[in-house]
């Protein structure tokens, strides 16, 4: 780890201030941050630490929004009641990442914003197309763990659990950045395709500090679902994760909001099929329907095939278990 | 009549041991020296042996007092680290040190490594950096600066097997067949299955495991002066074997044996990767030398996976047949493997089913890549070729109609096996079994379907003298101190060597401290081979009862009774005329004398009960069949391995072969790229080990035995226990859906695929 100067913020917009400046690093959880360091990913001169921000661990109901601070944990949102209530599946995806020891460390935003598992990504030895090299060497190397879907350039998938499932509910963060000014971003906005950015997961600059991720209330979130599938039971990276909100007029679906995670380097809509499940009344026949057009465009590579198969079984039982 | 091997001694009493097993009795004759123990059998009456005891560094291991090596940290000590290759093949054209040395804090940098050496693996030591600190050591290895001539390099068996394959070593990447034992040609193979009822024709694959041991390899040296100004090393390492730790380190730094002294009082595992003076110990001595402070080098985790062992990988080509009645006639098999730089590979096919007539023949090629060296791992070999074997004899079984038992028990000889079925089949309730794979009740016509499996593993290797000693001191104060060099490696050889001797001595065993892992102790055995044991606890009771005897001959004249007349029984020195004295009443009368002896212990018996340790493992899986995610429900562990000293450690060492096994089984696998020649996972996220959320409830139990082989009556555990279990989740799998995973681990994406070639294959 390179030697580093490290900085106790005590606002978010000290923060910004100070993190624009060439090669800083706003610290939250620092999870991520100290793997990238680790393994000389990244390398900031000054890492500005937010953990003494007052009131940066709150999760706040504020007009019909759940309103998450930089500093909440997935551990807090995961068993927040509120949370639970009406944001099931973002609550849920909170409390499926890693381990309980990493959740009560890492925080809801970290988990947003970490950079990709992708293993030649994280190997400081090799060069992939993500950190300049000239191609993406997951696609004639081991790409079992790899994207399904838009993984031409690069072939990362997204690692959050939380994204698709805040996705469901239009969720955006609010930033400072150094200059002191403010911006909403929604979560739709938020991510960077390789084919936009290569290099990039999200759109925030140098310096801007996330102070919020705002949840608007939507009718179905009750009973929205997250799954997941993973070799191991716990601590491990989903092969395949999705999130699913309908929302019902009697048994008939009204509207519907399909978001895949770890499927593609960013988070997916699956408009189609909410499409398709618009007027339908959901049984086993119309969720597989559904869940079959979701993977009408998968890409698969040489050793991922199978993730179609297991992220239509997933994808038919999420829409099922969203009723 | 059988009688002992013991050689040279007089042999002036005998005695009719009691063997076996409840419902398996044998007698067998036995004669012994008068002062010797009479060696235990079924009818030796136990105080403590067999009970449930607490390790005794129970409390020190859980409170964090227990010190590793990871946890030595001496007053002025340096931090060591080694650069390693970043190509996989080629050679090294220049090390340049400079800007290390100029780094603050570098204390020393050395060169390890000879320029006429070719690269064979990314990931060995180039050179060796020396600081202040931990963090320093970080900084120095990325300032040497290394380079390479790059070579095309090789990492998979299928591409080093090829014709135009680059070569490895100095010869052809794969070895000329080694054919096993007892071999007869292919025509005869090819005859005898022309008979059979049944055939299968069939690949097994198995993965490279890395050993992961929670401590990595390290060691903490201190190299000084002794009071007298000779020189001195002192050495902790984290070693299943602190003589040879030492024998290795007398010869790379040229000391005589009374200079190095060995600790190594707690190991995080070893699992087979640790004998002997590694990299880590010669290069800590060296540099301690040199810099006249004490050096800690302990790998990283991820040269732990690149460097320091593993469980070598297996496509294993099967062909066998059996008789419409289920007697084997036919085996044959074909293995290719890969240790890596090293030419072992070895699936060994430990064949336990070898009924008469049995024609077989075994060729194993061991095949070089550019990947890091083997290294013996927790039953090397077996559990490779049991992940085939016990498929295979389920797979003959089912074309039979026959119950994977009911065949097992046609072909094995092993004399326990029968009654560790019946147990095993009641306690995972086996007539739940669906009659058909993937078609019964248990299966259901869901998505989720059950099973159930079995498999047998048979190990045989008990121990021995080889000069194994141990030393018990009984002081004044009523304490006992027993002591052997050896080291404990977490399987609970300090409480088991306590209870051994305390029992034969008699002593309360609140009484009894055990000393291991110094090298000035008496000698003891390197922790390989389920050998610390047999070894140890065989040792324990001789020397108990000898440290008995000498402690009975110098009370008699303090207590004016005939030393002859004395016992010590359940804590407390009891005379023929029945007078008693406590424990620590009968200590005070030494004074200020010591009772010390160390004893030798003797040679094993032959031929007693039986040689080897046996047990049967049965699964209940559930298998996910639309997302193919395997979770194991129960696992019913059954394992003999003689006397069981202490249930407790007992079953700890077949909780931790269960789950290494269930681990194999799922989850562990060593991804190489092929393109770059690296190791993609040398970490433990993607390196995937399984966690206590991927438990079943496993369910151990101790079959009890007497087996006569030494004066313990115990054999070795640590093995057996690992090789069953991934056969015997594969059998359940197919149980509960009819189709075969012939590839470890088994993941997701294998399960799947099997499960969609027998729906494309469905005729």
């Amino acid at each position: 780890m390179k030697r580093f100067e490290f900085v106790e913020a005590s606002s978010l917009a000290q923060a910004a201030k100070l993190a624009a400046q060439p090669n800083g690093a706003v610290r939250a959880g620092g999870i991520d941050l100290m793997d990238l360091q680790k393994e000389h990913l990244a390398e900031p001169d000054r890492v500005i630490s937010i953990r003494r921000v007052p009131g940066a661990a709150e999760i706040r109901e504020e007009g019909g929004a759940l309103v998450i601070g930089p500093l909440v944990t997935l551990a807090q949102l995961a068993s927040h009641p509120v949370a639970l209530a009406k944001w099931k599946a973002v609550a849920v995806a909170a409390g499926e990442a890693a381990s309980p020891q990493v959740r009560n460390q890492a925080t809801v935003i970290g988990n947003l914003l970490q950079r990709p598992r992708c293993w030649y990504f994280r190997n400081e030895l090799l060069q992939c197309a993500r950190k300049g090299g000239p191609d993406c060497l997951s696609q004639e190397g081991e790409n079992r763990y790899h994207a399904i879907f838009e993984n031409k350039d690069c072939a990362i998938v997204h690692a959050s659990n939380v994204s698709p499932a805040a996705m469901l509910f239009d969720g955006s963060v609010k930033t400072v950045k150094a200059d002191g000014s403010r911006r909403e971003i929604p979560l739709a906005k938020l991510f960077v395709k390789p084919e936009v950015d290569i290099t990039k997961e999200h759109v925030l600059e140098a310096g801007e500090v996330v102070e919020a991720l705002v949840l608007p209330a939507k009718a179905g979130g009750d009973h929205s679902s997250f799954l997941a599938a993973r070799e191991k039971s716990a601590f491990d990276w989903p092969l395949f994760s999705l999130a699913v909100r309908l929302e019902m007029s009697g048994n008939v679906v009204k509207a519907a909001q399909i978001v895949f995670g770890a499927a593609a380097p960013t988070p997916l809509r699956r408009e189609k099929a909410e499409a398709a499940l618009v007027g339908k009344a959901i049984d086993e026949a119309t969720a597989r329907a559904a869940a079959a057009l979701c993977f009408e465009d998968a890409t698969p590579m040489t050793q991922n095939g199978y993730k179609v198969a297991m992220g239509t079984a997933l994808t038919a039982r999420a829409i099922l278990a969203a009723v | 009549m059988a009688s002992n091997s013991r050689k040279n001694v007089a042999l002036d009493r005998e005695d009719v041991l009691k063997l076996g097993f409840a419902g398996n009795v044998v007698e067998k004759r036995v004669t012994r020296k008068d002062d010797e123990v009479r060696p235990w059998d079924l009818e030796t009456k136990f105080q403590y042996v067999g009970t449930r005891v607490p390790r005794f560094d129970g409390l020190a291991k859980a409170t964090g007092r227990a010190k590793y090596t990871y946890d030595v940290n001496l007053p002025g000590m340096l931090y060591a680290r080694f650069v390693r290759t970043t190509v996989a093949a080629g050679t090294v054209k220049e090390i340049d040190l400079s800007k290390a040395l100029a780094l603050p804090g570098v204390k020393a940098a050395e060169q390890v490594w000879d320029l006429k050496n070719p690269v064979r693996y990314a990931g060995q030591a180039v050179a060796v950096v020396c600081c202040e600190t931990s963090e320093q050591c970080d900084d120095a290895v990325r300032a040497v600066k290394v380079q390479y001539e790059r070579k095309p390099h090789v990492v998979t068996v299928e591409d080093a097997i090829k014709d135009d394959a680059p070569q490895v070593g100095n010869r052809k990447n794969a070895t000329e067949p080694q054919i096993g034992r007892n071999a007869v040609d292919v025509e005869e193979i090819d005859a005898a299955l022309k008979t059979a009822a049944a055939t299968v024709d069939v690949t097994y694959r198995t993965q490279v495991q890395t050993h992961t041991a929670l401590e990595t390899h390290g060691t903490v040296a201190h190299f000084t002066k002794d009071a007298t100004g000779a020189e001195k090393l002192y050495v902790w390492a984290s070693t299943q074997g602190t003589f040879t730790v030492r024998e290795g380190l007398c010869r790379a730094l040229k000391l005589e044996a009374n200079q190095v002294e060995v600790i190594s009082e707690f190991v995080g595992g070893g699992f087979g990767a640790k004998f002997g003076a590694d990299e880590t110990a010669i290069w800590a001595a060296r540099l301690s030398k040199k810099t006249g402070a004490p050096v800690k080098l302990m790998l990283t985790r991820k040269e732990e996976h690149l460097c320091t062992g593993n469980r070598p990988d297996s496509v294993q080509h099967v062909r066998a047949g059996c008789d419409k009645d289920g007697n084997l006639v036919a085996w044959h098999v074909r293995n290719w493997g890969t240790g890596g730089v090293v030419p072992n590979a070895g699936a060994r096919n430990p064949m336990i089913y070898t009924p008469r007539g049995m024609k077989t023949r075994k060729e194993e090629f061991a095949v070089l890549t550019n990947c890091g060296p083997q290294a013996a791992m927790r039953a090397p070999a077996h559990p490779q070729g049991a992940f085939a074997n016990e498929q295979v004899v389920d797979e003959l079984a089912e074309k039979l109609g026959m119950d994977p038992i009911a065949f097992r028990l046609k072909n094995d000889s092993y004399k326990q096996r029968p009654a560790q079925y019946e147990l095993g089949k009641k306690l995972i309730g086996w007539e739940r079994r669906n009659p058909k794979g993937g078609d019964g009740p248990l299966a259901g016509t869901g998505a989720r379907k059950r099973g159930l499996g079995v498999a047998a593993a048979t190990w045989g290797v008990n121990g021995g003298a080889d000069g194994t000693a141990v030393a018990i001191v009984i002081s004044p104060d009523g304490t006992v101190e027993v002591r052997n060099g050896c080291q404990d490696i977490g399987t609970g050889t300090r409480t088991l060597l306590g209870l051994t001797a305390g029992e034969a001595l008699g002593c309360p065993k609140e009484k009894i401290r055990v000393r291991l892992g110094h090298t000035t102790d008496p000698f003891g055995p390197a922790s390989g081979g389920s050998v610390t044991g047999p070894t140890l606890s065989a040792a324990g009771v001789e020397a108990g009862h000898a440290a008995k005897l000498a402690f009975l001959r110098k009370l008699g004249p303090k207590l004016g009774v005939e030393a002859s007349s004395l016992d010590v029984v359940a804590g407390k020195v009891t005379s023929k005329d029945g007078k008693s004295w406590s424990w620590d009443d009968a200590c005070r009368q030494l004074g200020v004398e010591s009772v010390e002896i160390t004893h030798t212990r003797g040679e094993n018996f032959d031929a007693g009960f039986q040689g080897t340790v046996g047990g049967v493992q049965l699964a209940e899986v559930e298998v996910d069949t639309e997302t193919g995610f395997v979770r194991v429900i129960k696992v019913v562990a059954i394992q003999d391995a003689g006397t069981v000293i202490n249930r407790l450690t007992f079953e700890s060492q077949v909780l931790g072969g269960v789950i290494q096994g269930i681990s194999y089984a799922l989850y562990e696998n060593r991804w190489m790229d092929r393109r770059s020649g690296f190791m993609l996972n040398p970490n433990i996220e993607s390196y995937k080990i399984a966690g206590a959320a991927d438990m079943p409830e496993i369910v151990t139990v101790a079959f009890d035995l007497a087996n006569g082989l030494n004066s313990a009556g115990v054999s070795g555990l640590g093995e057996p226990t690992v090789i069953p279990t991934a056969p015997a989740i594969a059998n359940a799998i197919a149980n509960a859906t009819g189709v075969r995973v012939r590839e470890l681990p088994m993941t997701p994406d294998r399960v799947l695929a099997a499960l969609a070639a027998a729906k494309g294959g469905a005729k």
